[in-house]
């Protein structure tokens, strides 16, 4: 039997050795070199127009003034922003919720790689000629139309093309992938355990989606509406493909100001309300997000064992 | 006693090709504390999961109180569950967690409140209520399982390997507490585990389950010292076990013209010898049977055995593996015909321990025939 006392305790591990912790920096600044040049710099220019006096034919003149955000307190605009508002809020909502299901379906399958794989197949297109694809099965002598028509449950065309309906459907057919990659990741990462946890506790099961899948996935839900959101909010090739004249958007004022009325600095003003009200957004939305998962631990948060 | 019986008849489940559960059946008292014991894939926790609604058996019915509860969902069985993960819902802290079934219920604030304070206080955990569970450590998740799963009053409480993830020493410390918490609510419960040891130390009963058969059903008491099978032996605590075959049984001990006891001569091919064995039930000269003989219950001598008894057991050996572990030592002895039996050694104090055995010491090991067991089903 060996009873060997082992009296002393083992040496202490070395420190990591030192010199290998900054590295990253030296490594990002290509990128920060590239945003700086082509995305920070760009942004500072259109803030800089946005304060000039408009040239005659276009461009700007170098002079400063408040002339296009004076501009903007013109009813029409406040219209169109509200507009812009509501169908960026409404096109979210439908593909946040046929998002939820798709992620949820995905998470739980056994085919996840192919469906992931089915859910990207469309970047493969170019949006332009999927957008096209939608005007022709919206168009009047469309798909739809003719199909309706063939079966005679119709006997005129259906205005299906060149209104805000058309706009919302294209949107949210263009940016459902990118809502459903975040949601399907966090629905991934759940733990479904906590489902049967819930029922067994006496929820329903609409229930037990509700208070228990829903909070716990509420991150990747909130990268999908980011995603979702804010490039339909500055959408303008879908509002000018399939909208009509109740689906002019801000985007469509901003090309128009540059190409057609040429007052640039009025673009410019109204780039900057896109970008300003997009990043609010955001960060309210990352803000509440936050605030909710923060811990309100009142007095000491020692642990006893 | 506030809890529910649970008949468990006929039951029956397949995976696809494997067969999980083959014909279960027995019936869990109220207020029991039952174990369900069995290493990992012999259906212990599919039985569990089909009594708390997430599974349904192929055939066979759960009745509790009576009452068949295989048509209900698991949110409408009086049943919940501790699980093996705790399960505790990451967005909520801990109090909202034991309010999580009150809530669903919809019941006033003041009521929830009470409730909740009670339970956390019940598992000790009124200082952490404010805590999210990834704050708290294993032990203390645990509890708040334990807690979620008490508040709604249930009838029969399922635990599913509740305390697995824990380390030892925190392990019996919440197994006593479980036990207390038993005795406390007074509600059936069921509780799995692989571990021997914790079934052993807090059920009233054991149902040892292997290859998704129920192998023996009993007191920890009775499984342990008269166990049905073979695998049931070997799982429980360790032994030694030896085929054999009877030569003959005789009456032993008689009281009042009936024969209480019988000594049995088995011969043992493996011993190259025979053995003593004494049994409650007359066994058939000829049979094929397996004898085991609890290590504790043999003794381990440097010199041979002082006894007025002949009818022990005796053979002689080399020590070839001792293994000190503090309260006792095992000792691996390799007999002169070959064969490996383990023998453990109480070391209770120091005059009686005598002499240190140790490496390659020549032994005698000994046992009376009242320590060895028959059990009769090897033909199978």
């Amino acid at each position: 039997m060996s009873r060997v006392r082992e009296s002393k305790p083992p040496a202490a591990p070395k420190t990591p050795r030192p010199g290998l912790k900054n590295m990253g920096a030296m490594y990002a600044w290509p990128m920060g070199l590239w945003f700086t040049a082509f995305f920070i710099v760009p942004l500072l220019i259109i803030i800089l127009y946005s304060f000039l006096k408009k040239g005659l034919y276009g461009g700007v003149v170098g002079e400063f003034s408040l002339n296009a955000y004076k501009q903007m307190f013109n009813p029409n605009y406040g219209l169109v922003l509200l507009r812009t508002v509501r169908i960026s809020l409404i096109s979210t909502l439908f593909t946040i919720l046929l998002a939820l299901p798709c992620g949820y379906a995905m998470a739980r399958s056994k085919f996840q790689t192919v469906l992931l794989f089915l859910v990207i197949i469309p970047f493969w297109t170019n949006s332009l000629i999927r957008i096209f694809a939608w005007m022709s099965i919206l168009g009047n002598d469309g798909f739809i139309n003719s199909l309706l028509m063939q079966l005679g449950l119709t006997k005129d065309y259906l205005k299906l093309l060149y209104n805000q309906q058309a706009v919302i459907l294209v949107s949210v057919y263009m940016y459902l992938p990118y809502a459903i990659l975040p949601i399907f990741t966090a629905i991934d990462r759940f733990d479904f355990s906590l489902l049967e946890a819930a029922r067994d506790l006496g929820a329903t099961k609409p229930a037990s989606m509700m208070k228990v899948l829903l909070p716990n996935v509420k991150s990747g839900v909130v990268t999908a509406v980011i995603f979702t959101f804010i490039p339909i909010f500055g959408a303008y090739t879908v509002p000018l493909l399939v909208g009509g004249k109740d689906s002019y958007m801000i985007g469509n004022i901003i090309v128009d100001q540059v190409n057609k009325t040429r007052n640039w600095p009025l673009a410019a003003a109204f780039s900057m309300i896109i970008t300003v009200l997009s990043t609010v957004g955001v960060l309210w939305m990352m803000a509440s997000s936050k605030k909710e998962s923060a811990l309100k631990t009142p007095g000491k948060a020692e642990e006893k064992r | 006693m506030k809890g529910s019986t649970v008949s468990i008849n006929s039951v029956s489940k397949s995976f696809g090709t494997f067969h999980a559960l083959d014909n279960v059946g027995f019936t869990i008292n109220k207020g029991e504390f039952f174990s369900l014991l069995g290493p990992s894939g012999c259906g212990k926790t599919t039985l569990l999961r089909i009594i708390a609604g997430f599974e349904y058996p192929d055939e066979g019915t759960v009745l509790f109180d009576d009452k068949n509860v295989i048509p209900l969902p698991p949110n409408k069985r009086q049943s919940n569950t501790v699980f093996q993960n705790y399960a505790l819902f990451p967005h909520l802290s801990v109090y909202e967690n034991v309010a999580f079934p009150l809530r669903l219920r919809k019941l006033g604030k003041t009521e929830i409140d009470e409730k909740v304070q009670e339970y956390l206080h019940l598992v000790q955990l009124d200082a952490h209520a404010y805590k999210k569970p990834n704050q708290l450590s294993g032990g203390q998740r645990q509890r708040v399982a334990i807690a979620r799963a008490l508040i709604n009053e249930p009838k029969v409480l399922l635990l599913d390997e509740p305390l697995s993830a824990l380390d030892a020493k925190l392990r019996s410390n919440l197994l006593i507490e479980l036990d207390s918490i038993h005795d406390k609510i007074g509600i059936t419960f069921i509780y799995v585990t692989h571990d021997q040891s914790e079934a052993l130390s807090v059920s009233d009963r054991i149902a040892v389950m292997n290859q998704g058969k129920v192998l023996q059903v009993g007191t920890p008491f009775e499984i342990y010292e008269s166990p049905a099978t073979e695998f049931v032996a070997q799982f429980i605590g360790e032994t030694n076990s030896f085929d054999a075959r009877v030569d003959e049984c005789v009456s032993f001990l008689e009281e009042d013209g009936e024969v209480k006891e019988y000594m049995c001569t088995l011969d043992v091919p493996s011993l190259s010898s025979s053995i003593k064995v004494t049994d409650y039930e007359k066994t058939e000269t000829g049979q094929k049977v397996c004898v085991t003989v609890r290590p504790e219950k043999i003794r381990i001598t440097l010199e041979p055995p002082v006894t007025s008894r002949k009818d022990i057991n005796v053979f002689t050996g080399v020590v070839e593996e001792p293994i000190y572990s503090g309260f006792q030592s095992k000792f691996y002895v390799r007999l002169d015909n070959g064969v490996l039996v383990k023998v453990f050694k109480q070391h209770s104090n120091y005059l009686d321990d005598g002499p240190e055995i140790s490496w390659k010491d020549r032994v005698y090991i000994s046992w009376s025939p009242n320590d060895g067991y028959i059990v009769e089903d090897i033909t199978k």
